[in-house]
């Protein structure tokens, strides 16, 4: 299980990258774990105005489905199109390639409260627990 | 919660665990995917032991087993099994199960998991003539090998039997791995050949053991119940709880092949049944597959692609199972629409998450072969 230490984590087991204004935003290796083979992805429009913790898009397995919510508020401005033929890409790759929404941020603040790869990591292997 | 006797060797094999019908069974071992396409192209093997065993023995068993069940049981041989039904006076079903008929006088048959209970006291309280019944869950594992290569794998732990002169439905008695007293059943619920080995409890691991050292060199894998679901629904297998339960019919569940209301003897259910089929079916499960991305899953409403008046509210159905179909990669799913909107073709949206997503009604089952 991969903790990279240059994102910030969520509690519903979201990423986010910070680079300027943008946040890059997916889920983490441990999600994309517990959800099992991704076979569905479902994207937000370029230009939707998220508020921090809006569910903005699916993540479905085989088996189950489950929401991905934003981890600071901020406007859509692209979204992870080759996820749509090749969803598996999450599982393969959840920190890079995996991505899902690029947001330009409102608020820098917003990444304040979120975790960071030591706190997730404790955290996850609590709720491994 | 309850386990199988091959409750260790999940946890050995790393699988994720999860609670079905009161058993802690396997939902994952490597993926469900990778455990379905194995099966569909070598083999996979399921512990099934969860599933309930009744033997039914004494000059009425045969007789019994009639009036229990919908299908007729005096039409096959002996040491031949069949899938068939119990149904309830008012004609809705019990369980789904097979009949397993070694002779007249001694026939078992395998019901759900979580019915076991249910199915105890619905067939104890029903008792008719001369036969004894006993509830043989607990002295059984139960393996599913499942797969082109499973009869190669099978007679690789069973150098002893004839396996291929065991016809599929038909059953034997056979040693698997120097144990006396296994029962191979020539069936399963993934729409590939395969066996379901009858083992005695204690020995279930070391047979368990055995085809995987056996099959895995052929692609043998573990499988979980993820990728037993997504095998059953791409062949429109009933799953009791979501197709069928004791408020569906087995006519409008398209189960009327298994309900033989010619058959010689009275049977419970059988007037309930004859009344719906000679008023004609409202309601029938249907193959459904999406048009607009999506993927439908149990509970999401079914609703018309015309305005109707007739349904203020609008929705017409539900949807019972869904899934991303591994083999066919298509979105499919199962549901109840009312019987106008049932042919093959018709167009319907189904509401994934707020959302009207087009799909059709598709011929099943849905993997042809």
């Amino acid at each position: 299980m991969e903790f990279p230490d240059d994102i910030k984590y969520t509690k519903e087991h979201e990423w986010v990258r910070v680079e300027g204004k943008t946040a890059i935003v997916g889920i983490t290796d441990y999600a994309q774990d517990q959800l099992g083979d991704i076979v569905y992805v479902e994207l937000p429009d370029v230009g939707e105005i998220l508020s921090k913790g809006d569910a903005f898009g699916v993540v479905e397995s085989v088996k189950s489905v489950s929401d991905v919510n934003s981890p600071v508020s901020g406007k859509v401005t692209e979204t992870n199109d080759p996820l749509k033929e090749n969803p598996e890409t999450v599982n393969e790759d959840p920190y890079n390639e995996g991505w899902i929404v690029k947001l330009e941020m409102s608020d820098k603040a917003d990444i304040d409260d979120l975790m960071s790869a030591k706190e997730y990591e404790a955290y996850v292997t609590e709720e491994k627990a | 919660m309850k386990h199988t006797p091959l409750y260790n060797e999940h946890l050995k094999l790393k699988a994720r665990m999860v609670e079905f019908g009161g058993w802690e069974m396997p939902v994952i071992y490597a993926g469900v995917i990778a455990e379905h396409l194995a099966v569909r192209e070598a083999a996979g093997i399921f512990d099934v032991s969860h599933m309930g065993e009744f033997e039914f023995k004494g000059p009425d068993a045969l007789s019994f087993i009639q009036y229990l069940t919908t299908n007729d049981i005096s039409k096959i041989a002996d040491g031949q099994a069949v899938y068939s039904l119990l149904c309830s006076e008012q004609g809705t079903i019990v369980d789904d199960i097979i009949v397993c008929r070694f002779n007249p006088e001694h026939i078992l048959i395998v019901v759900n998991a979580s019915n076991i209970d249910k199915d105890w006291d619905w067939v104890t309280s029903h008792k008719k003539g001369n036969v004894a019944i006993t509830n043989r869950s607990d002295d059984f594992g139960l393996i599913a090998l499942q797969g082109p290569k499973a009869a190669q794998i099978l007679q690789k732990c069973a150098g002893a039997a004839d396996i291929p002169a065991v016809k599929p439905f038909y059953l034997a008695k056979s040693a698997v791995c120097g144990i006396e007293g296994c029962i191979l059943a020539r069936t399963g619920y993934t729409g590939e050949d395969g066996f379901e080995i009858f083992c005695p409890s204690k020995d279930t691991p070391k047979i368990w053991q055995a085809l995987i050292e056996n099959g895995a060199p052929l692609g043998l894998k573990p499988a979980g119940l993820g990728a037993r679901d997504t095998l059953r629904l791409e062949m429109k297998y009933s799953l009791y709880g979501h197709e069928i339960n004791d408020k569906t019919n087995p006519l409008e569940a398209s189960l009327g092949w298994v309900v033989k209301l010619n058959k010689e003897t009275d049977f419970i259910g059988k007037s309930a049944i004859e009344k719906v089929k000679a008023e004609g079916i409202k309601r029938k499960c249907v193959g459904f597959q999406m048009i607009d991305p999506g993927i439908p899953r149990e509970g999401y409403g079914i609703f018309p692609t015309h305005q109707r008046t007739n349904e203020p509210s609008g929705q017409i159905g539900f949807v019972c199972s869904g899934t991303m179909s591994p083999s066919l990669q298509k979105a499919i799913g199962t549901g109840y629409v009312p019987t106008e909107d049932s042919k093959t073709g018709s167009k319907i949206y189904i509401d994934i998450r707020g959302n009207k997503r087009l799909a059709e009604v598709v011929e099943t089952p849905f993997l042809k072969k």
